[in-house]
């Protein structure tokens, strides 16, 4: 298989939904000519033109709702937002308009839209750009939210994304457009709600997502060459709709779980995993369940000490051993 | 600058406001049974009201109940012009649109009596009427916040390659938000089909226009000057200056692929909702009565047809009392109609949970338990 960029496979994803579904359109701020900020959207103009391909200009309550819109007629759009911190000025559209329509009209609307681009901090942008807001919108009803951790799974998770039926939000994260992977020539969907075991184990179930998927890697590597303990890294790889089932299996085969996310801890994702191992697994459970979070501050600038606010590895490695 | 409008004066006698308008192309080839039909739609939306008050003070109805009354001629001049790929969005204050674009008394009564009956099966409310099967997308309660949706069902119109348009309504209040604005740009910048429809009726909940807007001499609509927009400014109290304004720019929106800002001129005689205690405090009586009795729409155009020899007192009557009846009617089916199950709170949340069959997901877990 060859090995391609989490940028490029989402791209890839892009171009071939753009080819299947004469209904689906990229609309944001510099996607086209400039593109892509991130580039994930580079050379699409020139291959699709500008009906499918359009720039919008900075007014993400605007050009957002106008997605919705459309999309309740039947057009099927992807919305870029340059970041997911600035999906705050379109909060209004995306929870009340795209959450609430279908149910409000008592079914009779869908709203097949997407809205992506890249969150998460990391890469010392300052407190504004630098958010993850899964937490806040898995907990709005209506909307599904993914977070793609590889090239194979972005490509996979974006074209279920983009021929779901209801508001799908991913988040992609900035540090992650470099990363490589293995990614099949043929066409392949991931479904929306599967997890996926990016390691397989014995002794304790890390379960993260997004971003956090590498550092739980890293510390499960950690983990087995240092301390010879097995662990089991749980991918989410979709908040809502959520995967228990994987996540029950591996802790009651692993009697034991941390949790990691680059969420704040108050009320984030995890507080929800936490709950669900406690209320199907508790019985399994050898150990307290444990959480490694980003610290509960907005997102400190400083290159050298943002490392330090966000999940790393050793504290995850830290964590585990105190639990053996 | 005073807190309280003063009522547009007018030269013209009431009788005679509409002849002029009637005479004007998009009027002059109306056969009388059309002519009725746009009395007959006044006149149920009215009715229709009128008995959602009652039922309202029976204490059958939750939450808000924002009357239409007084603007009737808004909704029937604009829905008297839609077309196949004509669409229509607009507030809360949605009843008299759902009426108009052919809505149903009993699935709207039903609605705000929150029966499984109801156009939105009990979930949606006064302020959330849906068809989109008569290209009508909505009332929504967030104020503005309709506007964005309906420059992309504009954009959708233009994307589909139909020739159509979209009808964004929105009250004089909505006009300061930032979504409209944003929206009006876009639908300039991109030449999309679609028609802002501010209906003013002088206040928003109990602050005069005079208080929340800052705008050109011309008028709200005139902050289209900004974003290189036609605009317009139509007087509410005739359907036919109505339908000829917006017959213009749904011309526009048809030939040229061009947005229009229409501002209509209207009044409401009742609170802002029906829960609006300070309903009389924020302007006089006299405000009041005055439009009632001397720019009222309906009886503005109830008496050109009277004098036009259109109809008779007796048919009005007639066409009166049907009304009345069907908004009986109406109150009795939502009456007698069911609850919604408990069950059904979980429904029409997300497509695939209701159509298992078909899903995208793996995994179950939409609900938490
Ligand atoms: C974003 C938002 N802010 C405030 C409200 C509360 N609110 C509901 S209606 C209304 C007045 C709006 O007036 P206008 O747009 O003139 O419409 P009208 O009621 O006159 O039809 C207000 C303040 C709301 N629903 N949404």
């Amino acid at each position: 298989m060859p090995e391609i960029s989490y940028r490029q496979a989402i791209k890839d994803a892009l171009a071939e939904e753009i080819e299947r579904d004469e209904n689906v359109v990229v609309i944001g701020e510099e996607v086209a000519q400039y593109n892509g900020a991130y580039k994930v959207t580079e050379g699409l103009l020139e291959r699709y033109g500008p009906k499918r391909i359009v720039d919008a200009p900075i007014s993400e309550a605007g050009f957002i709702g106008m997605g919705i819109g459309a999309s309740m007629l039947g057009v099927r759009p992807v919305m870029e937002l340059m970041f997911w911190s600035f999906a705050y000025v379109a909060w209004d559209q995306m929870i009340n308009n795209a959450g609430c329509v279908r149910y409000m009209s008592g079914g009779l609307i869908n709203v097949p839209i997407v809205i992506r681009g890249p969150a998460n901090g990391g890469t010392n942008v300052g407190a504004t750009h630098s958010h993850t807001p899964e937490n806040l919108i898995a907990n709005m009803p209506g909307l599904k939210v993914v977070c793609p951790a590889t090239p194979y799974d972005a490509k996979g998770l974006m074209k279920a994304a983009i021929r779901d039926n209801d508001p799908v939000y991913v988040m992609e994260s900035t540090l992650l457009y470099g990363t490589t992977g293995e990614v099949p020539e043929e066409e392949y969907v991931i479904p929306l709600g599967k997890a996926d075991i990016k390691k397989e184990g014995t002794d304790v179930t890390i379960v993260c997502h997004g971003p956090s998927v590498p550092v739980a890697l890293t510390a499960a590597q950690v983990l087995e060459e240092e301390h010879n303990i097995s662990a089991e890294v749980v991918d989410l790889r979709s908040i809502r709709p959520l995967d228990e089932e994987t996540i029950i299996n591996s802790v009651k085969k692993t009697s034991r779980a941390v949790l990691v996310e680059e969420n704040r801890p108050f009320c984030g994702v995890d507080a929800q995993i936490a709950y669900t191992i406690q209320n199907k697994a508790f019985d399994y459970l050898d150990a307290p369940i444990l959480r490694v979070s980003t610290i509960d501050a907005p997102a400190m600038y400083s290159p050298a000490i943002e490392p330090e606010q966000l999940p790393k590895a050793a504290t995850v490695v830290d964590k585990v051993l105190s639990i053996m | 600058m005073s807190a309280k409008t003063t009522p547009k004066k007018r030269v013209k006698p009431a009788a005679s406001i509409l002849a002029d308008e009637a005479k004007l192309p998009i009027n002059k080839d109306l056969s009388k049974e059309e002519q009725i039909g746009f009395y007959r739609d006044m006149v149920r939306i009215r009715r229709f009201e009128e008995r959602s008050l009652r039922v309202y003070q029976q204490g059958k109805i939750g939450g808000f109940l924002h009357l239409y009354i007084g603007q009737e001629s808004i909704a029937v001049a604009c829905a008297s012009l839609m077309g196949d790929h004509d669409h229509m969005i607009t507030a809360y204050r949605n009843h008299g649109h759902a009426l108009a674009v052919g809505m149903g008394m009993n699935e709207c009564m039903a609605e705000l009596l929150g029966k499984a009956t109801g156009c939105s099966k009990g979930k949606g409310g006064s302020m959330h009427f849906f068809a989109p099967d008569k290209n009508y997308w909505g009332g929504h309660g967030i104020v503005g916040g309709q506007i964005p949706l309906g420059v992309g069902l504009a954009y959708g119109v233009k994307y589909k390659g139909n020739t159509g348009s979209a009808m964004a309504f929105m009250g004089d209040g909505a006009i300061n938000q930032g979504a409209v604005h944003e929206a009006y740009n876009l639908a300039a910048l991109w030449d999309l089909p679609a028609i802002f429809i501010i209906e003013n009726n002088g206040y928003s909940m109990g602050t005069s226009q005079e208080r929340s807007s800052s705008h050109p001499k011309e008028g709200l609509a005139a902050r289209a000057e900004g974003y290189n927009m036609a605009w317009e400014n139509i007087n509410g109290e005739s359907l036919f200056a109505i339908r000829d304004g917006v017959g213009r720019a749904i011309k526009r929106a048809h030939e040229e692929s061009k947005p229009t800002i229409l501002e209509i001129h209207t009044y409401r005689y009742q609170g802002h909702s029906v829960a609006d205690a300070n309903a009389k405090k924020y302007r006089t009586k006299e405000e009041i009565d005055d439009y009632r009795k001397n720019h009222d729409p309906l009886n503005v155009y109830r008496l050109y047809l009277l004098d036009q020899k259109v109809m008779s007192e007796e048919e009005m009557k007639e066409i009166d009392a049907a009304a009345k009846k069907e908004a009986d009617d109406a109150a009795k089916f939502a009456d007698e109609s069911p609850f919604p199950s408990v069950e059904s709170i979980t429904e029409d949340v997300y497509w695939e949970a209701d159509n298992p069959d078909q899903r995208t997901s793996e995994g179950r877990l939409f609900f938490n338990d």
